[in-house]
């Protein structure tokens, strides 16, 4: 275990950014997210939730996959660079990094993504634990430990120290690379602040969220329940809540033309949207109702039923902060307990 | 940090298509065409099952997915039969031999021509365009003739002049050995002798024996009818095989589009038995 003052952090920031890029969260126009460190850049590691997850370094909203050029009738495809510099990406709290172990599931099953995979691969994390969580969070209920969340290295602020955990081969790495601004620590004060995470998250509105009424395959019964012609009827199909989404996944491609050649690139696309499934034969969901029962049938009872019963939401509580019309994974999920119950 | 040699291991990505050039084109019917893509260095791009599918692109238009028509037994090329419905189409439609595309695949499962349809009495039913992932499996099964038991193909469409590989189906499958064709038009046309009606309602009169194992293929409300048809005539689910078709983006399972439940129709398909399709939530 090691700590660093809380003042010397930007050095630390400095150290690091000075041989990778270093992505962290940084405060712009009010709103904080992941960005590329910059010596001016202003830091922010005490806003719990980043607007957007950090999803982005590794799945980014928008990023070309090829270009394609035209000479006659000839085309020429050239594939866009991978990934090939490690980086680093700083502060990310336990929900975020099992968004990412539920994006692995979907990118690097076969056939694997390399766009994503390159990205995995040299990306090292470093995770902060949630020393304040809010009252919109619910990763326990999701299996998150956010006391000790998995990185590279796991740190964690106590009174003015952060305190530097590594857990594996790349964190060491990181960790001697940051050796002269370490000092060695001991235990205690992080298992302070662990006990006092936890005694927050027991007094939290959503600490007794339960997912039981979502055990086992019950695909047809919960597809065809009453409960969505009501559930739905808030939702604007703003797509808000895909956006902000550590786990969506769902992509668009689409060409640009350069003027020189035509890039194809990736983006992330929402089923919220009324576009979403139409081609020129049909659309096979019409209506409001359909696609936001997709979206919560997916990450409660597909996405397990493919990858082992592992749920494709991560209790961050974005779209619970986020969301214009108030509706959210938690309404949908206490809505059918109820139902379980009162059967 | 280390120097990264992790680049080594990559190939091409699934999205990354192949430059195919287009080496004959057909007109089948007013709005069909038959596109003929082999390798610019000649040969096939890749090998496929009947009933897989590819992505075709052509930059700054648009990318779709469509069945292979063409059957693996045909060493030298792939085809793919396309009806002119949208902006994609159009554009293919306007394409002159010696043009180049994209495509990338083959996606999807396959119709299972060497496992549960060995040995079988096979009935082919297809509606129009639907015809184009049958022909894959009529022709390699016609290729591989023993290994099959009786072979029926039910082919309907709107008119005479919508009939789909009309040549191929009057000089090859009619003249093959134990198969029976059987054409239909929906409504009566002068110069056609043969038979009028639907599809679903032809299948009843031909009163087949339910010793057949059945692949369906056509537009959705064509499948619907002929399964209710089947069902009448004492088939089961069990015996009969059709394809879905939804949206699609990436053809991997990964862009989110194309699922019912937890099937991705792109990757978990596009061929299901239809009692696979029963147990599916009803969304497609």
């Amino acid at each position: 275990m090691k700590k660093i003052k809380r003042e010397n952090l930007k050095q630390l920031f400095d150290l690091i950014s000075s041989g990778q890029r270093l992505y962290i969260p940084i405060k712009k126009a009010g709103q904080t997210n992941y960005g590329i460190y910059a010596a001016d850049s202003r830091v922010d590691l005490d806003t719990l939730k980043t607007v957007k997850s950090s999803k982005e370094a590794f799945f980014p909203q928008s990023e070309t996959l090829y270009t394609v050029t035209k000479e006659n009738r000839k085309i020429k495809i050239t594939q866009q660079e991978l990934e090939g510099e490690d980086f680093v990406l700083f502060g990310v709290r336990g929900c975020d990094i099992k968004g990412a172990q539920v994006l692995d599931r979907v990118f690097l099953s076969s056939p694997v993504d390399s766009f994503y995979e390159a990205r995995r691969n040299h990306g090292i994390i470093v995770a902060l634990a949630c020393s304040e969580p809010e009252e919109s969070c619910f990763c326990t209920t999701f299996g998150v430990d956010p006391t000790e969340p998995e990185g590279d290295v796991t740190t964690w602020f106590k009174g003015e120290y952060l305190y530097w955990k590594a857990n594996t081969e790349k964190g060491e790495r990181l960790t001697a690379l940051c050796s002269e601004l370490l000092t060695d620590a001991d235990e205690a004060a992080v298992e302070e602040e662990k006990e006092s995470i936890k005694a927050i998250l027991s007094r939290l509105p959503y600490a007794d969220l339960s997912l039981e009424s979502w055990h086992g395959d019950a695909t047809n019964e919960k597809f065809g329940s009453e409960l969505w012609k009501e559930l739905y009827k808030p939702c604007l199909a703003c797509g808000t809540c895909t956006f902000v989404c550590p786990t969506c996944q769902c992509y668009d491609l689409k060409d640009y033309d350069t003027g020189s050649g035509v890039q194809r690139y990736r983006c992330w696309d929402s089923c919220m949207y009324s576009d979403f499934t139409m081609m020129a034969h049909g659309n096979n969901r019409t209506s409001q109702m359909q696609r936001f029962r997709q979206r919560f049938m997916h990450k409660l009872v597909y996405f397990p039923a493919n990858n082992d019963g592992m749920y494709s939401c991560v209790g961050c509580g974005r779209c619970v902060d986020k969301c214009p019309a108030s509706t959210n994974i938690v309404k949908v999920i206490k809505a059918f307990s109820k139902e379980v119950n009162s059967k | 940090m280390s120097e990264c040699t992790c680049h080594q291991n990559y190939k091409l990505d699934t999205l990354v298509p192949m430059v195919g050039v287009i080496t004959d084109i057909r007109k089948e019917t007013p709005d069909v065409k038959t596109f003929r893509v082999e390798a610019p260095e000649g040969g096939k791009l890749f090998e496929h099952m009947p009933g897989q599918c590819a992505m075709l692109c052509v930059p700054g238009v648009g990318e779709a997915m469509f069945s292979i028509t063409s059957s693996p037994t045909n060493k030298l090329f792939q085809e793919f039969s396309i009806k002119k419905c949208g902006v994609l189409t159009d554009y293919l439609h306007d394409l002159q031999v010696g043009d180049e595309i994209m495509v990338r695949g083959p996606y999807g499962n396959n119709f299972p021509v060497d496992t549960e349809l060995k040995g079988k009495n096979l009935l082919f039913v297809a509606g129009g365009i639907g015809l184009a992932p049958l022909r894959s499996v009529i022709n390699y099964v016609l290729d591989n003739r023993d290994d099959y038991g009786t072979i029926d193909i039910l082919y309907g469409s709107r008119s005479a002049d919508d009939l789909v590989q009309l040549k191929e189906i009057q000089e090859v499958w009619m003249k093959a050995r134990d198969t029976n064709v059987y054409l239909t038009i929906d409504r009566p046309q002068d110069g056609w002798d043969g038979h009028v009606g639907f599809v679903p309602s032809y299948l009843k009169e031909l009163n087949m024996k339910t010793d057949k194992t059945v692949l369906v293929c056509g537009p959705p409300i064509m499948i619907k009818f002929v399964l209710g048809a089947l069902t009448e005539m004492g088939f089961t689910k069990t015996q009969a095989y059709t394809t879905l078709e939804l949206r699609m983006k990436c053809g991997v399972g990964k862009c989110g589009r194309c699922n019912i439940g937890s099937k991705y129709v792109c990757k978990d398909g596009p061929v299901f038995r239809c009692d696979e399709v029963d147990e599916l939530p009803d969304e497609y």
